[in-house]
């Protein structure tokens, strides 16, 4: 992670007025993304990930929001930048998937003309018969079969996977640099997830494309990315190697999140584990830590925000906020014989 | 596409029936609107109200005088119980004007319904949305009986600006058929400038939620591309179903006010003059008229929604 990082967000701050009072999406977000690097934002509904994820690309578009912080790409500030010098980013530089492949594409016209039409808004001078040619190319790169008569389909003649890929072949259209995918597999078939998600990492082998993925689901997480961030409440709350969280957890949220996984390799549990309680509400957080009122291990010290800190002598960049020690930690974090999160008092 | 038409042209053939048939009976219902009284005239003895009974077939049962009605408008032979001339040839000679007015004011109410929609869903609460919203609602509460009024007092009496009514045939001079018809396009358009403005207004609110809309965003689209190709483009659908119905009603003799206060001689005041005399055989061949333009604007609206929704399929919407 030496190198110039690719994308970097700073202290990223989203707030929305609402009649309740100001609501915290984001509050104070920060990582650099490296060429060629798959980074994963963990987090349950509500945790700022997406809101993260689209205000990178200007999409926060809320009259009531307030931005703060930075955005950078290759060095060049996108947060305060202009909606003509965004829009050559979106879509070239940075491209974008979304959740839902179902709704995220237009029904009233042919998937091979959106394709055309992100090709084009970026490089008028293409024909629109040379635009073609490339989305079949696409779509045919994303593993879509007989392409040059699917590129004349509707999207409702597609089923959701392929939807998705077409998603995916559109935001690959212009070769842009970073791909950010937002719960990318969420709405498909467990299958599917399997097929999308084996596209996306040959996408980022083959193409040095760096991702930011999105997701809620640590199975996904597991299986493509290089880094993970863990996003609780609109914080950070822990951030390290994929190796790092899954096998050496600092924060308890993570504990909780890995602790509520249901797994093959184990004796099947009566119930599934879960993390007791709800997100708290970004309107009136709690004072402290985020994550205290549904923490069993929680203590004093507690009430103080913790920030996000390496404490760990032997790896700084594995960062965490949370009061415990690490011996401490250690010793908690383990649950019936597994890595998890005792059920709060 | 050959078994949607037979599907519509069953379904025309049972409206019309209905339709016919519910005017018929409401007609027989209504108090002293024996025809051969009012044939006899005021002072008439009873022979006399006898023999147009006889003659006009009045004594015969209500389904064999339905009967012969609807023979008789299928024909072209139906005769008015009040000027005593064919009903079908007055239908024709009113259409002109009928249609005139009805394209006119419809491609008005479609071009400022459609601006303002759009201008206003730019911005929304924005001091433009705030005016169109005050001009639309304003366009809705007004009557056409009052907004006539208004024309024709300030533009035609004070300002002298244009006539006060009755038709030019267009193959006689297309610049005074314009002129003599722009009051009655704009009486007849503005209520539904408003409406429709207030709809595709809220419509594109609710389109520029949707995920494909941030998908467009996202491909770096112009915003004027985003709201016009997938924001309008798709807000637009529900306004064609709501127009074919509108324009529909408005053709088959709908425009009753405007057309009366007007004096365009189309099928509506035919309609309005029909109803002050209880006419029974215009009332009823009118009623017909605007039953067939509904339904078979209906159809057409199927069509084109089909085209502007290729999720539509045309065998499925015809059920």
């Amino acid at each position: 992670m030496s190198s110039q990082p690719l994308l970097s967000v700073g202290d990223l701050r989203v707030g929305f007025a609402t009649e309740g009072g100001r609501l915290q999406a984001v509050d104070g977000v920060g990582f650099d993304l490296a060429p060629g690097e798959v980074l994963a934002i963990v987090g349950e509904s509500g945790s700022g990930k997406s809101v993260t994820a689209q205000t990178i690309l200007g999409l926060t578009r809320s009259p009531d929001s307030v931005i703060e912080g930075s955005v950078r790409l290759g060095g060049a500030e996108l947060l305060n930048a202009g909606e003509a010098e965004l829009r050559k980013v979106r879509g070239a530089r940075v491209g974008m998937i979304f959740q839902d492949p179902m709704t995220s594409l237009n029904p009233v016209y042919r998937v091979g003309a959106q394709i055309v039409e992100a090709i084009r808004a970026h490089e008028p001078g293409t024909s629109k018969e040379e635009a073609r040619e490339r989305a079949i190319e696409l779509l045919r790169s994303v593993g879509i079969a007989e392409a040059a008569q699917r590129v004349g389909d509707y999207p409702h003649e597609f089923s959701g996977g392929m939807r998705q890929r077409a998603m995916i072949a559109m935001a690959l259209a212009l070769e842009p640099e970073v791909l950010i995918a937002d719960e990318p597999t969420t709405a498909l078939d467990v299958t599917v997830q399997a097929q999308i998600l084996r596209l996306l990492e040959d996408l980022n082998r083959s193409r040095n494309l760096a991702t930011i993925l999105i997701t809620h689901d640590l199975g996904v997480v597991a299986e493509v990315a290089d880094r993970v961030l863990v996003m609780y409440a609109g914080k950070v709350v822990e951030e390290g190697t994929l190796d790092q969280i899954f096998y050496d957890p600092q924060h308890p949220y993570t504990w909780g999140l890995l602790g509520s996984l249901s797994r093959l390799d184990r004796p099947r549990p009566q119930r599934l584990p879960q993390i007791g309680g709800a997100p708290p509400s970004l309107l009136a957080p709690p004072t402290g830590c985020a994550f205290r009122p549904r923490c069993p291990h929680e203590f004093g010290k507690c009430a103080e925000v913790p920030a996000l800190d390496g404490r760990l002598p032997e790896a700084a960049a594995h960062r965490d906020r949370c009061w415990l020690d690490p011996e401490q930690k250690a010793e908690r974090r383990q649950v019936e014989g597994g890595i998890g999160l005792e059920a709060p008092s | 596409m050959a078994r949607f038409a037979l599907r519509r042209l069953a379904g025309m053939v049972v409206v019309l029936f209905a339709v016919s048939l519910v005017t018929f009976a409401i007609f027989n219902l209504i108090p002293n609107s024996d025809p051969a009284q009012r044939l006899a005239g005021k002072n008439a003895d009873a022979v006399l109200v006898k023999s147009i009974e006889e003659d006009w077939g009045f004594d015969e049962p209500l389904p064999v005088q339905y009967w012969e009605t609807m023979k008789k408008i299928f024909s072209g032979e139906l005769i008015s119980y009040g000027d005593q001339l064919n009903v079908d040839e007055k239908i024709v000679e009113g259409i002109p004007a009928t249609f005139s007015l009805c394209i006119g004011a419809a491609a008005i109410w479609l071009f400022f319904g459609i601006l303002f929609g759009y201008l206003s869903a730019l911005k929304p609460g924005g001091w433009l949305d705030r005016v169109l919203t005050v001009v639309a609602i304003a366009g809705i509460s007004l009557p056409a009986f009052l907004l006539a009024a208004i024309f024709l007092y300030l533009l035609t009496f004070k300002l002298e600006l244009f006539p006060a009514g009755g038709y030019v045939p267009l193959t006689e001079d297309p610049v005074d058929w314009a002129y003599h018809l722009i009051l009655p396009w704009f009486t007849l358009a503005i209520l539904n400038i408003g409406f429709y403005s207030r709809v595709l207004r809220s419509n594109m609110l609710d389109a520029m939620n949707e995920d494909y809309v941030r998908t467009a965003r996202a491909k770096g689209l112009s915003e004027r591309r985003v709201m016009t190709r997938h924001v309008l483009r798709n807000s637009l659908i529900p306004i064609v179903s709501l127009f074919g119905l509108d324009f529909a009603a408005m053709l088959g003799g709908g425009a009753i006010i405007v057309e009366s206060i007007f004096g365009l001689n189309g099928v509506g005041q035919y309609a309005a003059e029909s109803i002050t005399n209880l006419d029974l055989p215009p009332i009823m061949a009118i009623t017909m008229f605007g039953a067939f333009f509904v339904v078979l604007f209906s159809a057409v609206t199927d069509i084109f929604y089909a085209y502007l929704d290729p999720r539509i399929r045309l065998e499925a919407s015809a059920r």
